[in-house]
């Protein structure tokens, strides 16, 4: 069972206590009803599924009930690091992930 | 005494505490402290049970967790029947039975064993093999003969009468194993004060000090040494120490499973013990000091009871005090053999010849040996065991063949060398290196923050250990967080050492022989099953595992997986480290269900939820569906009605009078703030920032992609507070899906969410003379037409007791919503019930409120829209805000293939004969005299006799179905094609004036 840390709760919570809520960083358009077939595709139907690292939603369901952000790597299953909900996607990744956010 | 062959000089049990037990219905006298392997063999009894596919005759071959053969069935009483327990690991009580397993009519004459004859048969692949043709047999035959004739215990029958507990820990380090590496490493992390937990599968501590008789530590031997640590390590409060427990699984960020046996041991365990303890573990650092396993010889007839493993016969003999015969012989391919010659000839027992496949080895025990006046043959194999129930004989011959002797023997010892327990650092997903110079996988790269010391990680010898495991120890404690320790690293004074060994087949099975030399015992594989798979073209070692089972039995390949691989990559002609090692999964040994599940079974399976008002339901002898987690009154049977009867009822009972029906599973969801309207407007297709408070509007909720999602009647109780329901199914979704967006989307709206699903009761009074049932009861709020209009709510007092009254239906009749806080649900009802009395009311379950509102063409979410259904199709465009510019699903809906023409919609359907009632999801066809497969143009959603309408009433998701008004369709059934009539959605009062009263 993964340890994953709440960027709100500010510490690691087992896994049981989160659920995973798709891929982060998709803006939904401010203009939904007006984009055309092809933006409205990429929007909600094209998802990156990369083998390595992941940028994707998590909410603390049975926690604090925020939604946050999480770098992942679907390879090991670790967790690189969180962050909160609207925070911009790190440009940079911790080099150790797991020493230095998840533990 | 206990047992003809109990030395009793030799050993550490107390003599004069014996155990009665029975095996097979004889009866035996053990020691406590014995195990049952140690037991009966203290009695002579080697032969313990049948092999799994050629039912041969099997003694012990170990003294631990690895044994392979002696599985038993523990009988406790009916209910306690534990099959394939290890004989070597269930320890004695008085009274104990067991049963050996996969033999009939006896152990010594098992009708089974023709199979050994017909071995050529049932060479490896022998299933995939022979029962693939008729295809059609396998299901009626082979596989339930099959099925019969495997598996060795047989399953208990009823349900387990044992409790299970369940624990979570954490500690900074955690030591797997209890040898002279795990103390080591508990005592050098403990003396720090971090805590420590500290576990191993036997009853006492001291792994392979139990049985290496040169051992000293401190100055004491080294089991009395374990032993005084363990105890100082047991009174320090930051340890924690486990025997009797085994790690099972290593999972991810140092998560450890481990199954504490609590009362197996135990003559009449105590209702209040459980019988096993799950622990699971969180540890910043784990210390893995899981030790060796020794490694059996591979040649002909190498499963005969009586030939076991050295390391084994040496445990019986200076821990039990048990000598496994009385004239032995050895069998080897290492030094650590002569330990066992040596420590049985000092006891007195013969040792006939020492066998040893190396050429002219050298050392300190082989000179021993040898003053003790053992006869030893270098360069020799032993090429056959002789004897069936017990091994008589091994024959000898030079291992580059010549003249062969046969030494008369009653039983055999053997050692091919040991093999490191590298499960769990596997488990971790650790990766393993060959050590080419000593031929054994140890820990190469780890993955986790785990530390391998003494013999799992190649180690040699005790003093070696007991530095790296200290220094281990203190490293961990160390980096979780630990200052410097205080204490000593113990000083090993005397120790045993021996390494290398062999791997795969002895002289005497080699590729061009067909004897029966086992690599698997227990799921009888050999040597040259292994050669087969080869030669068959398996080439991966993972196939070769799967043709041939080797490793797949309950011990996990624990002394076979070495052998196998190593014949496997002989006869690829490929060294051993290109062929690779199979993987190694959890569980380390087998683990219970009941262990896993715990108290989660039964009624603690799953919560269950039921409203406020549901004794009083029970007490009316209401009949419960489940509907999610929550019980739901389905319908109210009187008098010896049956459910079709007390519905018909039920449904005629609400619309002459009225009805009394328990609403309080809808889901609720209070949406307030100065926003509360604008995430509304975003969450929900309809408008509502015009919706004056007071008033109610049918809301429907999509998703992203444009379909129905959820609905609900949803109430403005001020202009910043909404009251919204939502389905009985659907309310934690629906309030996942809000706060998703309320977070993450719009978190610029203030806006709070509040789950109010448990703490309102909802009662709904539905009917003609629903008014004047709660008319009496209310309390400041204006109850006329003009005043309470159909979909709208007042704020007020009803007996007493603060109420949202909704003026709503789901019935088509003038109805009502009364909720109240959950605590006066029941009272409320019953007042409510006692005034319904007075005007001839029912009380109504779910199946009459699905009749009704299907009578009125109401939908259910998710019984008539399946998730591809949009308010067009669902014939709800009215609730759409046309004015709008952004709501979610506001794009979705706009797909080319959600707006394309002959989607399907949602109608209503009659069938031509009143009397006949659809089967919900029943396909509906154009023309029922097509060929098969038919074009299916839609399915019934909803279908009930209506009692009301007088005939039957449906509801149908058709392709194009509003352009079908009055056309006729069919529903073909396996008894013939009914034919219906498409038409409108609304079967009773069309023009809706019964709402307004």
């Amino acid at each position: 069972m993964l340890l994953i840390r709440c960027p709100y709760c500010e510490e690691e919570r087992p896994e049981l206590e989160f659920r995973n809520a798709g891929e982060a960083h998709i803006a939904r358009s401010g203009n939904i009803a007006g984009e055309s077939d092809d933006d409205f595709e990429k929007f909600f139907f094209i998802r990156s599924n990369p083998k390595g690292i992941i940028y994707e939603r998590w909410r603390h369901i049975h926690g604090c009930a925020r939604f946050f952000n999480a770098v992942r790597d679907t390879v090991t299953d670790k967790f690189v690091m969180t962050y909160k909900a609207g925070e911009p996607k790190p440009s940079k990744l911790p080099k150790n992930g797991n020493e230095g956010v998840a533990k | 005494m206990s047992g003809a062959f109990r030395i009793p000089a030799a050993g550490r049990l107390k003599q004069a505490k014996t155990a009665r037990f029975s095996f097979d219905g004889q009866s035996y006298t053990g020691i406590e402290g014995d195990t049952l392997a140690s037991a009966l063999l203290a009695n002579g009894v080697h032969l313990v049970g049948r092999s799994f596919k050629y039912h041969r005759p099997r003694g012990i071959l170990s003294a631990g967790a690895e044994e392979p053969n002696a599985l038993v069935q523990i009988v406790r009483d009916d209910a306690r029947k534990t099959p394939n327990v290890r004989a070597t690991v269930q320890e004695l009580y008085d009274g104990l039975a067991a049963n050996s397993q996969n033999r009939w009519p006896s152990l010594s004459f098992d009708v089974g064993a023709v199979n050994d004859l017909a071995s050529p048969m049932f060479s490896a692949g022998f299933y995939y093999k022979t029962f693939m043709w008729p295809k059609a047999a396998w299901k009626s035959l082979y596989e339930p003969k099959i099925r019969e004739a495997a598996g060795l215990g047989v399953s208990p029958d009823r349900p387990d009468p044992d409790h299970y507990s369940s624990r979570y820990a954490h500690c900074d380090v955690l030591v797997l194993g209890g040898g002279a590496a795990g103390i080591a490493a508990a005592l050098a992390a403990a003396e720090t004060g971090v805590r420590v937990i500290l576990a191993d599968e036997q009853a006492e501590f001291g792994g392979s000090l139990r049985f290496e008789s040169g051992a000293r530590i401190d100055g004491q031997d080294g089991f009395a040494w374990a032993q005084g640590a363990v105890a100082k390590l047991a009174a320090m409060d930051n340890v924690r120490v486990l025997p009797r427990t085994t790690a099972f699984g290593y999972y991810a960020q140092n998560f450890v499973g481990l199954v504490e046996r609590v009362s197996d041991h135990l003559k009449a365990p105590g209702h209040d013990l459980p019988r096993e303890r799950l622990w699971q573990v969180r540890a910043k650092r784990v210390v893995l000091a899981s030790g060796a396993i020794e490694r059996h010889m591979v040649f002909a007839n190498n499963d005969r009871p009586g030939v076991m493993l050295a390391g084994a016969a040496r445990t019986f003999l200076n821990h039990y005090g048990v000598a496994v015969g009385r004239n032995v012989g050895v069998y080897t391919a290492n030094d650590s053999a002569y330990a066992a010659a040596i420590d049985l000839k000092k006891a007195g027992v013969n040792v006939a010849a020492i066998v040893d496949l190396r050429d002219n080895p050298t050392g300190p025990v082989i000179d021993e040996a040898r003053a003790l006046g053992i006869e030893i043959n270098f360069g020799r194999a032993v090429i056959r065991a002789g004897g069936k129930l017990r091994v008589s004989s091994m024959t000898v011959q030079p291992k580059n063949g010549g003249g062969e002797r046969t030494i008369p023997v009653d039983a055999i010892l053997m050692s091919a060398g040991w093999t490191p327990s590298v499960h769990l650092f596997s488990q971790s997903r650790g990766k393993v290196a060959f050590n080419d110079e000593t031929k054994r996988f140890v820990p190469g790269t780890y993955a986790q923050d785990c530390v391998s010391v003494g013999a799992c990680n190649g180690t040699d010898g005790l003093s070696g250990t007991v530095d790296e495991a200290y220094a281990a120890g203190a490293k961990a404690a160390k980096d979780a967080g630990a200052k410097a320790g205080k204490g000593s690293k113990p000083k090993v004074d005397a120790s045993e050492s021996w390494s290398r060994g062999m791997l795969g087949a002895a002289p005497g099975a080699g590729p061009d022989t067909t004897v029966k030399a086992f690599v698997d015992f227990q799921n009888d594989v050999t040597a040259k099953d292994i050669r087969q798979a080869v030669h068959e073209g398996m080439r991966s070692i993972e196939h070769v595992k799967r043709f041939t089972t080797n490793g797949m039995a309950t011990d996990q390949g624990k002394t076979s997986n070495m052998h196998g691989l190593a014949i496997a990559a002989e006869t690829l002609g490929k060294p051993i480290p290109e062929v690779g090692l199979t993987t190694f999964r959890a569980p380390y040994t087998p683990v219970t269900f009941g262990s896993i599940v715990s108290h989660a079974r039964g009624p603690l399976f799953d919560p269950t939820r039921k409203t406020a008002i549901h004794p009083w339901a029970e007490r009316q002898g209401a009949v419960f569906e489940d509907v999610g987690q929550w019980k739901r009154a389905w319908y109210f049977p009187k008098g010896g009605e049956d459910m079709h009867a007390a519905v018909d009822r039920e449904c005629v009972g609400v619309r002459t009078n009225a009805g009394l029906f328990d609403a309080s599973t809808l889901g609720k969801i209070e949406v307030v703030g100065p926003d509360a309207a604008k995430f509304m407007e975003l969450l929900y297709t309809n408008p509502w920032e015009k919706l004056e408070p007071g008033r109610c509007r049918y809301g429907i909720m999509l998703r992203e992609d444009g379909f129905i999602y959820d609905d609900g009647v949803v109430g403005r109780l001020a202009p910043d507070r909404f009251h919204v329901t939502t389905t009985t199914g659907g309310a934690p979704r629906v309030m996942n899906h809000m706060e998703d967006y309320l977070q993450t989307e719009f978190p610029h709206l203030n806006v709070w969410l509040t789950s109010i699903t448990e703490q309102w009761a909802v009662i709904a009074v539905q009917g003609p003379k629903s008014r004047d049932i709660i008319a009496p009861l209310v309390e400041g709020i204006d109850m006329s037409d003009e005043a309470l209009p159909h979909m709208s709510v007042r704020e007020g007092k009803i007996c007493g007791v603060p109420t949202r009254l909704f003026r709503m239906s789901f019935t088509g009749e003038r109805g009502f919503e009364v909720n109240v806080p959950a605590d006066y649900g029941q009272a409320v009802w019953e007042a409510l019930w006692a005034e319904g009395q007075k005007h001839g009311a029912v009380a109504y379950g779910t199946e009459a409120m699905h009749v009704l509102r299907a009578e009125k063409g109401y939908i259910i979410v998710g019984q008539d829209t399946d998730g591809t259904v949009t308010p067009n199709d669902a014939g709800l465009d009215w609730a759409v805000g046309k004015k709008k510019t952004d709501f979610v699903g506001i794009r979705g809906m706009m797909r080319p293939d959600l707006v394309a023409k002959g989607r399907k919609q949602l109608v209503g359907l009659k069938t031509k004969d009143p009397k006949v009632v659809l089967e919900e999801g029943a396909q509906i066809v154009e023309d029922p005299r097509q060929p098969i497969p038919m074009k299916m143009i839609g399915h019934v959603t909803s279908s009930y006799w209506s009692q009301n309408c007088g005939r039957s009433i449906a509801l149908a998701l058709v392709a194009g179905g509003r352009d079908r008004m009055g056309d006729t369709l069919y529903v073909p059934m396996p008894d013939g094609v009914i034919e219906v009539e498409v038409t409108g959605m609304v079967f009773f009062d069309e023009t809706g004036g019964r709402l307004n009263g």
